[in-house]
C-alpha cells in the first residue's frame, strides 16, 4: 500500500456513488434491459420511468445486485472510498452492503417487512444485523424512527398486519433508514396507495431524502411522483433508455415520440 | 458591471411527434447579455417566445442552437445550452433563481417551508431559513394565519406572493422573473418593485417578463423586443 495518500484532486461529492456500464439482462432470448450505463452521485435522486414491461424493474434489480446481469458491471464507492465491482464481491460482502449502506423499498410492504414480528422488531432487526445488541438502545432507536415516519410509538409492539397500507409503507421506510444508508432503491414506493396516503408518503420521502442527503434510484410509472422527488430522469422503453436529463427538462420539453406520449397522457387536475 | 448572462444566436423549435412530426419554430438568433445589477425586460405580445427564452435559460427547455453562458460568482463560465443535468441542478441551487407565474404545490408543505427551502438548500440552518421566510412573507402582506398552511388552497394572489418570497429569499446572482406581479394588487406590486430595486443594488442580474406596463416602466433598465427573434410570425 502506498503510505503517501494524496488529497484527491476532486472533492468526494464529485465522484459517483454508483456507476453502471453496459448493463444488460436477458430472460432467455427476451430482453430485460440492454446496454445501460448510468452514474449516480451522493444526494441525487434519479427516477427511472416507463410503462410496465419497459425494463425499469429489471434495471433496478441489476443495480441493486438482486439480479445478476447477463453483461456489464456495476461499481459502488464504499464508505472507505474504494470502488468495488458488485458482482466480484463475495455473497457475504454484498449482503453486508445491502443491510447497512443500502436500502430497498419494495412496492408491496409485505416484500420488505416481516409481517409476523412487531413494528419495533422490524426496525430493530436491521440494527441487530449490523451488530447492535443493547436492547434499550435498539428500542430507543426504533421508537425514534417510528416517530420520524409518523407512526405513533404506542404501536411499536403491534405487528404490521394490523397496519394500514400507508403505515406499512412508512414502516418499511423506517426499517430501511435505521442503519443510516447512503443509497436507497425504491420500486414504485407509492404504488397502490390512496392519493391522500400517497401525498403524505411522498412528502415524507422528499423530506427524509433531503435531510439525510440520500442518493436514490426511484422506479415509477407515475410522472408526477418523478417530478416531485427526482432531480434527474431516465425514460425506458423496450429495455433501453430512450431519453434522459434534468427532470424538469424531460417533462416540460420531451423530445422522443414515446416521451411526448407519456407526458401528454398525464392527467391534469 | 460585468456580464452575468450572455446569449448568442440561441434558437428553439418544437417537434411535435404526436402531430405527425410537425416542427413548430419558436425563436432564432436570440443574442443579448445582462450585466450584474441590471434588470432587462423581454417585450412583445403573448405567444412570441418570451417564456421560452426564460425556460431555456433555466434549463426547463432544451436549447437547439447557440450558447447561453452563465458567469458564476467563482468566475467560472458555464454554457447552459450544453450543460448536463447535474451542472444545471447545481447552478439552480447557487446561481440561477426563477420566479414562475404559478406555484407548483407540494402536498403538506407549509407556505413558510416552501419559501425557506431554497435558502436551506444552500446550507442555511432551518431556523435561519424560516426566519428569513417569515420576514419576506410579512413584507408581502401574507396573513400570518396562512404561514403554517400548505398553499394549495390559497388564492392566486396569495400563491404568487409565496412564489415571489421563495424566489427572492436567496442571494442568487441571476434571477428570472416570469410575470411575478400578474395577479397582485397595487400595494403588493409596490413591494415587488422595491424587492427588485434592492436586488439591483446588490448586483443581481435580472431578466423578466412584465405585462403590467406600470411595473415594467419602473423596473426595466432595458426592454428587448422578442419579436425581432420570433419565428412565429413567418411560420406557416
Amino acid at each position: 500500500m502506498n503510505e503517501h495518500v494524496e488529497t484527491p484532486p476532486v472533492a468526494i461529492e464529485d465522484l459517483p456513488l454508483l456507476r453502471a456500464s453496459g448493463l444488460t439482462r436477458f430472460y432467455g432470448d427476451r430482453i430485460g434491459c440492454r446496454d445501460i450505463s448510468l452514474s449516480l452521485w451522493p444526494g441525487e435522486v434519479l427516477a427511472i420511468v416507463g410503462e410496465s414491461g419497459s425494463g425499469k424493474t429489471t434495471l433496478l434489480n441489476c443495480l441493486a445486485s438482486r439480479l445478476v446481469p447477463t453483461a456489464g458491471c456495476v461499481e459502488y464507492r464504499m464508505r472507505d472510498g474504494t470502488v468495488r465491482d458488485l458482482f466480484r464481491m463475495s455473497e457475504a460482502e454484498r449482503r453486508v452492503l445491502m443491510r447497512t449502506d443500502w436500502g430497498f423499498v419494495h412496492q408491496n410492504p409485505i416484500d420488505g417487512l416481516r409481517m409476523s414480528v412487531s413494528a419495533g422488531a422490524n426496525v430493530g432487526e436491521r440494527l441487530m444485523a449490523v451488530g447492535a445488541r443493547h436492547y434499550g438502545k435498539i428500542r430507543g432507536e426504533a421508537e425514534h424512527w417510528l416517530e420520524r415516519v409518523e407512526i405513533a410509538t404506542d404501536r411499536i409492539d403491534d405487528d404490521p398486519r394490523a397496519f394500514s397500507g400507508g403505515m406499512r409503507q412508512r414502516l418499511q421506510i423506517a426499517r430501511n433508514l435505521v442503519t443510516n444508508p447512503r443509497l436507497v432503491f425504491m420500486d414504485e414506493p407509492t404504488g397502490g396507495l390512496d392519493v391522500s396516503v400517497q401525498a403524505r408518503l411522498l412528502d415524507l420521502i422528499r423530506q427524509l431524502v433531503a435531510d439525510l442527503g440520500l442518493a436514490v434510484v426511484l422506479v415509477t410509472h407515475d410522472l408526477a411522483v418523478a417530478r416531485l422527488l427526482s432531480h434527474r430522469m431516465m425514460v425506458m422503453k423496450g429495455g433501453v433508455i430512450i431519453e434522459q436529463g434534468l427532470t424538469d427538462r424531460i417533462l416540460d420539453d420531451p423530445r422522443e415520440p414515446y416521451t411526448q406520449l407519456l407526458v401528454s397522457s398525464i392527467l391534469q387536475v | 458591471m460585468p456580464s452575468r448572462l450572455i446569449l448568442t444566436d440561441v434558437g428553439k423549435s418544437f417537434v411535435m411527434h404526436l402531430r405527425g412530426g410537425v416542427t413548430i419554430p419558436v425563436i432564432s438568433g436570440v443574442s443579448f447579455s445582462i450585466d450584474a445589477g441590471e434588470c432587462v425586460v423581454l417585450g412583445g405580445p403573448s405567444g412570441i417566445g418570451k417564456s421560452s427564452i426564460l425556460k431555456m435559460i433555466y434549463g426547463n427547455y432544451g436549447v437547439e442552437a447557440g450558447q447561453i453562458i452563465c458567469a458564476c460568482e467563482s468566475g467560472k463560465l458555464i454554457d447552459i445550452a450544453s450543460a448536463d443535468a447535474r451542472t444545471i441542478h447545481a447552478l439552480r441551487r447557487r446561481t440561477l433563481g426563477y420566479v414562475s407565474q404559478f406555484l407548483r404545490v407540494v402536498p403538506r408543505v407549509s407556505a413558510l417551508d416552501v419559501v425557506a427551502e431554497p435558502l436551506a438548500a444552500q446550507g442555511a440552518s432551518h431556523e435561519e431559513a424560516r426566519r428569513r421566510a417569515a420576514e419576506l412573507l410579512a413584507r408581502l402582506n401574507l396573513p400570518e394565519a396562512l404561514w403554517d398552511l400548505p398553499p394549495a388552497t390559497f388564492s392566486g394572489g396569495e400563491q404568487q406572493r409565496v412564489n415571489i418570497a421563495r424566489g427572492f429569499i436567496t442571494d442568487h446572482a441571476i434571477l428570472l422573473l416570469d410575470e411575478p406581479t400578474a395577479s397582485l394588487d397595487a400595494q403588493n406590486r409596490a413591494v415587488v418593485i422595491d424587492l427588485i430595486a434592492e436586488k439591483k443594488k446588490a448586483g443581481v442580474a435580472m431578466l423578466g417578463i412584465f405585462h403590467d406596463k406600470d411595473v415594467r416602466e419602473v423596473v426595466a433598465d432595458r426592454v428587448i423586443d422578442v419579436a425581432t427573434f420570433s419565428r412565429r410570425s413567418n411560420a406557416a
